[in-house]
This record gives structure tokens, C-alpha cells and sequence, in this order.
């Protein structure tokens, strides 16, 4: 049967209807994917991790919804969240982000379940990358931030590519305005370019060692981060979702932010 | 002279020319759902206080020819939800005989509680999403109105990609562009829903109507309406748009056969 369908194999004629006839190869019309804007942000302390975004919708130059959060408790109760000890951010396709937050909250159900104890938040962080990565060739697509304390109680930070890459750090922004408030946060959390006065002849000078913020400080940074990133990118603003994991639990503020 | 046996019985390629294999697919994916054949236009839909009002006119376009004048885009599911569909209409009726199906059992079984529009929103969203994941979308955006679990009112919307938002007032379509300013205006964000009257939202989604079918070249001046409440659908199918006023389009130039 294919070899009645080639036509390289049939005798050429000059015929004015002796040319191909075959239909050319047609793509596929149907994108599976969209960008919801936004933007997110978490940094971590000593004892705490905060997890940050802002809570617009949009597709293209429409807003569709001024309150869709984008960070999420893990593991809680349905409706409430309680009794969570993770959260997870997600920025980027919104869809993709729900079904991602509910496997990844699904898992650490079950894990629960079945080991009578509460998943550690670097082993969800792992698990998390290998979902990720479970779909490597028809990806989820958004950039991921997942945070908890982790054993000594300290502040832990996870940030994940849209195919599994992932790796702790002390604070990340992601999502829409990603370019406009990272390099604020190297600056003021990591101290980058920033030195020590009097500390060396000329330009020879100190760098000044990050450490880790109070939680005052870095509240603060974050509704800064936002504030400005509403003035620059047209995808992000409405309202500013604030998650802060403690010892204590999790603890969840919303704050206005301009609707321009 | 061609002697393989594929080619037995065959008008000779060389007298006759190949055979016409274009209406063969012979590679590729299937494409037939990749695009939207029989369209709806928007749906448009508002809370007020104690319920939900949802609106759509009765136009099925093919392309640009105005096919079908007569179809209802508002489904009910039991007495307790309203369907409205945008985009695809035999997507639509596919859709609508899943809900009936459901909306059988659901009445068959003996737990004795009803799916709210809620419940209905999550399922048809993640029929959305698992279809697009399968790039074999159905192709339309809904509103679903009713009540969630606690009995407040609830809107929100799905599309084909499976994206989800929900807000005060919503609309699909072209009256994301044209409809939701008007709403936003007469309801903006600070007038809680309990501040507006049934009857404030009917003239305000009729008002949208108007200014749809006035600007909305795929639009039709025969609508349906359904207001929610607690004492169940008001379902109404063969309004007349009324108050119509065409003044404005003898100022409009710049377009068409006259140009200054």
C-alpha cells in the first residue's frame, strides 16, 4: 500500500496533470501552552522562609482575574491547608501549575500515609524535580519555588527549572518580572557589590558577607521587590500573596498593590 | 511501463497520471480538532447579591456566515448550575452530554448529595486540561455560575488549555474586551457583591449584550439569560435585544466603500 502512494517510484510523462498530487506534510495548529504572567519571590532567614507573588491572571493584554494566588501549602488539609509544613510557588502556564500543585500535594499525602511521618522538605524538593523531570518531553511549564525548614529548622529554599534542574538557595525570584527583582535580591540579600569601607587601599576593598536577614528585613524586601516590579511590568500587580513558614506554622497576608 | 503488482488493475500513471492521494492523510497527526468549526461567541456573566446571572446570545457562526440563529449556549445541569459555552459548539454538545450522563448518576445514587457548580467547574476544567494534554482539545471557554460548597454565589471560567480563574464578573470572547470594562465600571472592585440588587445585574449584562452585538460582528441580537438563586434557574432562551439605538453609526466614517 505505500508504494502505491509514492510517486517517486511512478514513470514521468510530460502530462499537465502528471504532477504530484501528494498532500504536504501539515503542522499541527493547536499550542498547548499560554503565559499567565506574574511574578514570585522567596527568600529564606534563619528560622523562617518566606514565599511571595503577586495575584494576577492575565493572557496577553487581558487581565482575566485580579485574585488568583499562585503559592500553594503542600500536604494541608483540602479547603484550609492546614497542618502543611511546605509551600510551593508556581509562575508561568497557570494549568500546568494547578496540576503540578496537586500531584506534588497528592505525594506528600501519601507519603504521610504510608510512613506515619510528614515528608522532609528536601525530600519533596527531590520528588518535586523528578515529577518535573517525568515530563521532560511535553514539559509542565513553569518555574517552581518550593519552601519549608528543613532539619536543623533552619529557612530552606528550593527553585526548579520547568524540567526538573533544581538547587537551594537563599532567595529567588521567578516568573514575568524575574529579570527586574533578581538582581535587587543579589544585591540585597547576597550583599552583592556592596564592600566593606575602609577595608582594603583604593578599589581593593572587603566584600560584605551575606547572612541571613531578620524576618522584618526581609518582609520588607519583599513588598519593596513588588512595589517596583508593578511599576515596570504590566503583567504583575493587584494584590501581593505573603506566605511566611515558621516553627510556629504557616502564616498568610495579602497586601494591595497597584491595579494599573 | 510499471509491473509491480501494487499497480495492477490500475489506470496507467503515465496515460492517466498518479492517483490523487490528497484527501488521503498519509502522515502527520490527526488535525481535524486543531481548530474550531461551528463557533459561539461570548459568554458574559455577573454575582450579585444571593446568586449569579449568566448570558449568551443564540448565534452559531460558521466563520463569518451567521449558520445557525437558534442555538442555546446556557446548559443547566440539575437546578443547581448554569453551563455557559463559548467556541466550539459540537465540542459543546459533547460537553453537555457528559454533564447529563453525570448529572444521572449523581441522581441515581444514594450519597443524596448534588455536585455544585464548584464541583462542575473543577470536573470540566480538568476534562479541559486532560484533552489539551492530549492535543485533542475541546475547543471552547466556559462560565460556570451557581453556588460553592459554603452557599456563596460562584462564577468562574475554563478554557480549552484548561486555564482557570474566577472573579466577580466575567466574560469570554470578545467580551473580555467589550464587556468587562462596562462591568468593572458599574461594579468595581470596592462595591462588595452583596451591594448589588438582582435587577442591577440583569440590566448591566443586557446593557454588555447590546454594546456586544453592536461592535461583535459575530454576534446576534437573540440572547439567553439564566439568573441563579437559591430558589433555583431561571432560564430564559429567546430574549429580544430592546432599546437598540444605531445614531452612532451614521458618525463612523473611515471604514468600508466611503472613506472621508
Amino acid at each position: 500500500m505505500t508504494s502505491l502512494l509514492d510517486h517517486s517510484r511512478g514513470e514521468t510523462v510530460g502530462y499537465s496533470f502528471s504532477q504530484s498530487t501528494a498532500a504536504p506534510v501539515r503542522q499541527h495548529g493547536f499550542y498547548p501552552y499560554t503565559d499567565n504572567g506574574g511574578s514570585t519571590l522567596g527568600i529564606t532567614g534563619s528560622d523562617f522562609a518566606i514565599l511571595a507573588g503577586d495575584t494576577r491572571s492575565t493572557s496577553g493584554y487581558n487581565i482575566n482575574s485580579r485574585m488568583v494566588p499562585k503559592v500553594f501549602k503542600i500536604g494541608g488539609e483540602d479547603e484550609t491547608g492546614e497542618g502543611a509544613h511546605i509551600i510551593l510557588s508556581v509562575v508561568g502556564f497557570a494549568a500546568d501549575g494547578n496540576a503540578l500543585k496537586e500531584r506534588l500535594d497528592a505525594v506528600v499525602k501519601m507519603y504521610k500515609y504510608q510512613h506515619g511521618k510528614s515528608m522532609s522538605v528536601s525530600a519533596c524538593a527531590q520528588r518535586l524535580s523528578t515529577i518535573l523531570y517525568g515530563k521532560r518531553f511535553f514539559p509542565y511549564y513553569v518555574h517552581a519555588i518550593l519552601a519549608g525548614l528543613d532539619e536543623e529548622g533552619k529557612g530552606a529554599l528550593y527553585s526548579y527549572d520547568p524540567v526538573g534542574s533544581y538547587e537551594r538557595e537563599q532567595c529567588r525570584a521567578a516568573g514575568a518580572a524575574a529579570s527586574l527583582i533578581m538582581p535587587f535580591l543579589d544585591n540585597q540579600v547576597n550583599f552583592k557589590n556592596q564592600y566593606i569601607p575602609g577595608s582594603g587601599e583604593g578599589h581593593a576593598l572587603e566584600q560584605k558577607k551575606a547572612e541571613p536577614l531578620p524576618q522584618e528585613t526581609v518582609k520588607q524586601l519583599v513588598r519593596d521587590a513588588f512595589t517596583s516590579a508593578v511599576e515596570r511590568h504590566i503583567e504583575v500587580g493587584d494584590h501581593l500573596q505573603v506566605m511566611i513558614i515558621t516553627s510556629n506554622g504557616i502564616e498568610e497576608v495579602f497586601h494591595p498593590l497597584k491595579k494599573d | 511501463m510499471n509491473h509491480f503488482p501494487e499497480a495492477w488493475g490500475r489506470p496507467r500513471d503515465d496515460v492517466y497520471g498518479a492517483y490523487n492521494s490528497s484527501y488521503l492523510q498519509t502522515s502527520g497527526p490527526k488535525t481535524h480538532t486543531s481548530s474550531p468549526a461551528v463557533t459561539g461567541t461570548s459568554v458574559i456573566g455577573v454575582k450579585f447579591n444571593g446568586g449569579v446571572v449568566l448570558a449568551t446570545d443564540n448565534l452559531a457562526s460558521y466563520g463569518s456566515l451567521a449558520r445557525f440563529t437558534d442555538v442555546k449556549r446556557l446548559r443547566s445541569f440539575g437546578d443547581k448550575a448554569v453551563v455557559g459555552f463559548g467556541g466550539d459548539v459540537s465540542d459543546m454538545q459533547y460537553i453537555d452530554r457528559l454533564l447529563e450522563s453525570i448529572d444521572i448518576r449523581e441522581n441515581y445514587s444514594t450519597h443524596g448529595n448534588m455536585l455544585n457548580a464548584k464541583n462542575l467547574h473543577t470536573y470540566l476544567a480538568k476534562v479541559f486540561y486532560k484533552r489539551r494534554s492530549e492535543f485533542n482539545p475541546l475547543w471552547n471557554h466556559v462560565l460556570v455560575a451557581g453556588f460553592d460548597g459554603e452557599g456563596e454565589p460562584f462564577l468562574s471560567s475554563a478554557d480549552l488549555l484548561g486555564t482557570t480563574f474566577s472573579a466577580p464578573h466575567l466574560a469570554t470572547g470578545f467580551g473580555a474586551h467589550l464587556a468587562v470594562p462596562i462591568l468593572r465600571r458599574v461594579f468595581p472592585d470596592e462595591k462588595p457583591i452583596e451591594e448589588i440588587s438582582r435587577d442591577q445585574a440583569v440590566a448591566a449584562l443586557k446593557d454588555c449584550l447590546k454594546v456586544l452585538f453592536y461592535r461583535d460582528a459575530r454576534s446576534l441580537d437573540k440572547y439567553s439569560i439564566a439568573v441563579i438563586t437559591k430558589e433555583g434557574i431561571d432560564l430564559k432562551e429567546n430574549e429580544q435585544l430592546e432599546g437598540q439605538s444605531w445614531a452612532f453609526a451614521e458618525r463612523i466614517k473611515g471604514y468600508g466603500a466611503q472613506t472621508n
